[in-house]
């Protein structure tokens, strides 16, 4: 989003918290990162490790990737003591 | 009552910050500066001033640790040197862009290699297009003084910038001389607490740095360029504040004997009063010579040069800073100051007094003399060594 003018521009680089929500930086995704739930334990370190908050616990405990935020950095399959996560290339 | 007190420029400075009554100051020493967080550990241990005092592990926290508390809406200072300032040189620009008005005395000292603690402008001038405003003090009622009104400028809401106070490594941080020490009634009703416009707020949380693509990055620096541009105004308003509550004087740039002035000499700090007792001298020999001292390099006073030296046959620039490969910093910004003017006088460069090289009276008449000779054989520009060695080093050609 482009400010119309200098007027609009906020006193400084500050902005309130809902614009970590408005970016989606899914967008900037090269690879993917793929579940098999069928090895997944539910240990739930690849939740704490992701540096983008982007693993989700769903209501029946397993977890889901939210590629809306996910940026593909790959720290959750390289954390995973299952290798239940593989990265693939996006299309 | 005021009082009077013998002190050196870092305590001096270090008063000012008891006086403004600084809420945060992170700090690492460094010589010619480490008196300032001596003295504040000083005034916190003893109860004087009620402050966060942050012993860093580098500079490059110290500034860091300055950039959160001023977030917060605190009122911070710290103090640095030479490598010091070096070292913060990534968190300074951070901090302008913040639009956070953190205050940083300088005990002016040169730039390593070869390592040296001396006299030098070396380190704020490579500093110079952060985004801080560049004050410049002569004597250490100034260090105290301009620290005092750097607060005021920089918490201005028109400004929101952060300021250094530049003062002479040991001609006066560590040299003594009597300061007035103001009342703390009088500097409350000058200074009043800073009112921030955003802080970090755990019941309001934002963001502060957030990323800029190239569709905004520009309108941010040109809002940081607007509001160094409004300061000038903000910088004449409170010094005229100043001068009716306290008394005494301060300009962006300050004229002694140039009226009638072919010469005019322009100094930056301590050399000033040297420059001052040369102008003197060549006067009594019927020279018609002036002088002008630059207290605020940023914003740059274009208007007053302009204005002192327009009628001005030559204009002489004595700099204690070298851009390696070119010359002084400060003698490009003033020929600038003329390049579209119909009528514009010679300008010559002189580097003098670099890593605490003693600058003497008999150097400034030195100078004043071979200005003279360069007008009367016409030279377009000069760039000059004052006082080295130089005879067995040649350019290749």
């Amino acid at each position: 989003m482009a400010f119309k003018s200098v007027k609009d521009v906020p006193l400084g680089p500050y902005c309130h918290l809902e614009s970590t929500l408005i970016n989606k930086t899914g967008e900037w995704r090269n690879m993917r990162p793929v579940l098999d739930r069928s090895k997944c334990i539910r240990c739930y370190i690849c939740w704490k490790f992701c540096p983008d908050v982007a693993i989700k616990i769903l209501p029946d405990g397993n977890i889901e990737h939210d590629y809306e935020f996910c940026k593909g950095c790959g720290i959750c399959a390289n954390e995973c003591p299952k290798k239940a996560i593989t990265m693939v290339r996006e299309e | 009552m005021a009082m009077k007190m013998v002190l050196r420029g870092n305590m001096a400075t270090a008063y000012a910050a008891k006086l403004a009554r600084v809420e945060v100051i992170p700090a690492y020493p460094i010589t010619p500066s480490t008196l300032f967080p001596e003295k504040i550990s000083e005034f916190v241990a003893n109860g004087e001033l009620k402050c966060q005092f942050i012993k860093c592990e580098s500079e490059h926290s110290a500034m860091s640790a300055c950039i959160g508390a001023s977030a917060t809406g605190a009122r911070v200072a710290t103090a640095t040197s030479s490598q010091g300032l070096a070292l913060m040189h990534e968190v300074v620009f951070i901090a302008a862009g913040l639009r956070l008005p953190i205050v940083m005395a300088i005990g002016n000292r040169a730039l390593s290699a070869p390592i040296n603690i001396w006299c030098d402008h070396q380190d704020t001038i490579a500093e110079r297009d952060s985004g801080w405003l560049q004050f410049y003090a002569e004597k250490n009622q100034e260090t105290l003084d301009l620290m005092l009104m750097a607060f005021k400028i920089c918490e201005d809401h028109r400004v929101l910038l952060p300021g250094m106070v530049g003062m002479d490594a040991f001609v006066l941080t560590h040299t003594m001389e009597c300061v007035d020490i103001p009342e703390q009634e009088e500097v409350d009703r000058f200074l009043p607490p800073y009112k921030p416009v955003y802080k970090l707020d755990v019941n309001n949380p934002m963001t502060f740095g957030a990323f800029s693509s190239p569709d905004n990055y520009m309108e941010f620096r040109y809002a940081v360029h607007m509001a160094m541009e409004s300061a000038v105004k903000v910088i004449d308003e409170v010094f005229e504040e100043f001068e009716k509550k306290f008394g005494r004087n301060y300009q962006r740039v300050v004229p002694f004997m140039v009226e009638d002035a072919e010469v005019i000499l322009v100094t930056i700090g301590s050399m000033t009063g040297t420059a001052r007792e040369a102008v003197r001298l060549l006067r009594s020999k019927g020279k018609k010579v002036g002088l002008l001292k630059i207290t605020t390099l940023r914003p740059f006073p274009k208007d007053l040069l302009k204005k002192y030296l327009k009628d001005a046959k030559v204009v002489v620039v004595l700099e204690r800073n070298i851009s390696l490969g070119f010359g002084g910093a400060v003698y490009p910004e003033i020929a600038a100051v003329f390049a579209n003017a119909a009528r514009r006088p010679k300008i010559y460069d002189f580097i003098i007094g670099l890593g605490g090289r003693d600058i003497v009276v008999e150097d400034i008449v030195k100078v004043y003399e071979i200005a003279m000779d360069a007008l009367k054989a016409k030279k377009a520009e000069m760039v000059e060594w004052i006082g080295v060695r130089k005879d067995e080093i040649e350019v290749i050609k």
